[in-house]
């Protein structure tokens, strides 16, 4: 297939996050997705815009949606949740006429059109399809016993979002059963990780996240994909902080759902960006026959 | 048990609230399914239910005050499971906002990240992640914060040293300086671009 789409790749995958911009990159390139960036895109404003102000949160998102649309790109996608919240609250609100005019007084633009937004895991299962994702599998990732986590606002609040189940997704389990996983159901997939209270409240990342890690453990999984690079970042990096502070010895590794899928399709280690986990995968990758 | 005195609701807080959310407090019923799901209930002070049936009433400085306010991390799980159809998150979001006018931060490390972050949007048009961890270090002391993650990250090269600045940083900057009401600074008026 050829599609093509604007691509907003966020903050942090130009840092903590590059191996999920990457793998993503690989992946649509694979699945014969054309991504354009927008031009010059700048920060949503992720969660501290609105916890401030919402106009300020609306005009940091809407700058994006605005470039994008005049470089004749109608939909954006982006693999953040964060991103995809501000973008799509911010395109939501400004349907209202009198906040659309305070965004544009702090822009100093007129947002005539504005792009839609769209979730990566959204744009890979609506616009590619199961089937083709199915297709482009050479290495299924068969005895890989695997839990999707997508954190609580890919989907939510639903009808701002308008994409799959807001307590019970499934987009996710659904990519990666294509591409020969194992998926178990995993009853806490869109329980919050602790989000960016990992800086000022670690204790509170530390129980939601290792909540998280003790139930996939439970569950006997060799691994936990993520689509969410805070969540990622809580799960993975600060696996070690949820230990120390709970008396438990978890070492599960944690993905992006676009490391494994690229994985499945013949990507190698080094073009899925697999050297950035912080808890090694390569010990379950070569159980299961993938590495 | 702690009693509470009634006392005339500030309705002025109220309308505000109403306004500014677009939501209707008075439709909650207080069945608690907001807290039933609260993923923070437990690092709460007032949970979330009581913060709705508080402002039912009113009670403007005991909300502003509570810690529960910077705690929230807008999961939307409120928002999801209320049965009256109540953006509970929304009203969080703006109770919050209305703390911060009227200089209420009871959890000032949570308030100190967020500003962190948003100076770095300011100053790069992009977020920085090493500068957002030295500006949330210099305002809150906590050097030693995360100090073991560092050997954890350095090696995976995760942590740009540089930051992104894009064409637009002055356009953000600008975003920044009319949210605060400040008037342009001699030096870039009239000139868009450098």
């Amino acid at each position: 297939m050829t599609l093509t789409i604007g691509y907003y790749p966020g903050c942090s995958g130009a840092g903590t996050s590059v191996e999920y911009d990457q793998s993503t990159r690989a992946v649509c390139a694979r699945l014969g997705v054309t991504l354009r960036d927008v031009p010059d895109w700048s920060c949503c404003g992720s969660t501290p815009a609105h916890t401030v102000n919402h106009v300020l949160s609306a005009a940091l998102s809407a700058r994006n949606l605005e470039l994008a649309a005049q470089a004749g790109l109608e939909v954006v996608t982006t693999p953040c949740p964060s991103c995809l919240a501000n973008l799509r609250i911010a395109g939501h609100k400004m349907e209202q006429p009198a906040f659309r005019d305070d965004v544009r007084a702090l822009l100093e633009t007129e947002c005539e059109t504005l792009a839609e937004t769209k979730s990566t895991l959204q744009v890979m299962v609506e616009e590619v399809g199961l089937d083709e994702v199915q297709a482009r599998v050479t290495k299924p990732l068969a005895g890989l016993r695997v839990a999707c986590y997508y954190g609580c606002i890919m989907n939510r609040p639903p009808e701002v979002m308008q994409f799959d189940d807001p307590e019970h997704p499934m987009a996710m389990d659904n990519l990666l059963t294509a591409c020969g996983a194992e998926v178990v159901p995993f009853p806490l997939k869109v329980e919050c990780c602790g989000a960016a209270a990992g800086m000022p409240r670690k204790d509170i990342v530390a129980e939601l996240s290792g909540r998280l890690l003790d139930t996939a453990a439970g569950l006997g999984v060799d691994a936990i994909a993520t689509a969410c690079p805070l969540c990622q970042m809580n799960l993975d990096l600060r696996q070690g902080q949820a230990n120390a502070a709970r008396g438990t010895r978890h070492a599960i590794p944690v993905f992006y759902f676009t490391q494994l899928m690229g994985l499945a399709m013949g990507l190698s280690a080094r073009e899925v960006g697999l050297s950035k986990l912080v808890v090694n995968p390569k010990p379950c990758l070569e159980r299961a026959g993938l590495l | 048990m702690e009693t509470i005195t009634l006392q005339k609701p500030d309705s002025q807080f109220l309308r505000d609230v109403r306004e500014r959310s677009g939501q209707e407090p008075s439709n909650c019923y207080q069945c608690g399914n907001c807290t039933a799901g609260c993923p923070y209930n437990f690092a709460y002070d007032i949970p979330v239910s009581r913060i709705m049936r508080l402002l039912q009433l009113g009670r403007r400085d005991e909300i502003l005050q509570c810690k529960s306010l910077w705690l929230c991390a807008t999961c939307q799980s409120c928002t999801t499971r209320c049965p009256n159809g109540i953006d509970v998150a929304r009203i969080v979001d703006v109770l919050r906002h209305m703390a911060r006018e009227a200089g209420y931060a009871t959890e000032r490390n949570v308030k100190a990240f967020g500003d962190a972050f948003l100076e770095s949007v300011e100053k790069h048009g992009r977020v920085f992640e090493v500068g957002v961890v030295a500006g949330y270090v210099r305002k809150t002391g906590r050097f030693w914060t995360d100090i073991e993650l560092g050997p954890k990250m350095l090696p995976k090269g995760k942590l740009g040293l540089r930051p992104h600045s894009i064409q637009g940083a002055e356009h953000i900057a600008r975003i920044f300086r009319r949210y605060r009401g400040e008037p342009e600074p001699a030096a870039t008026t009239g000139g868009e671009t450098k």
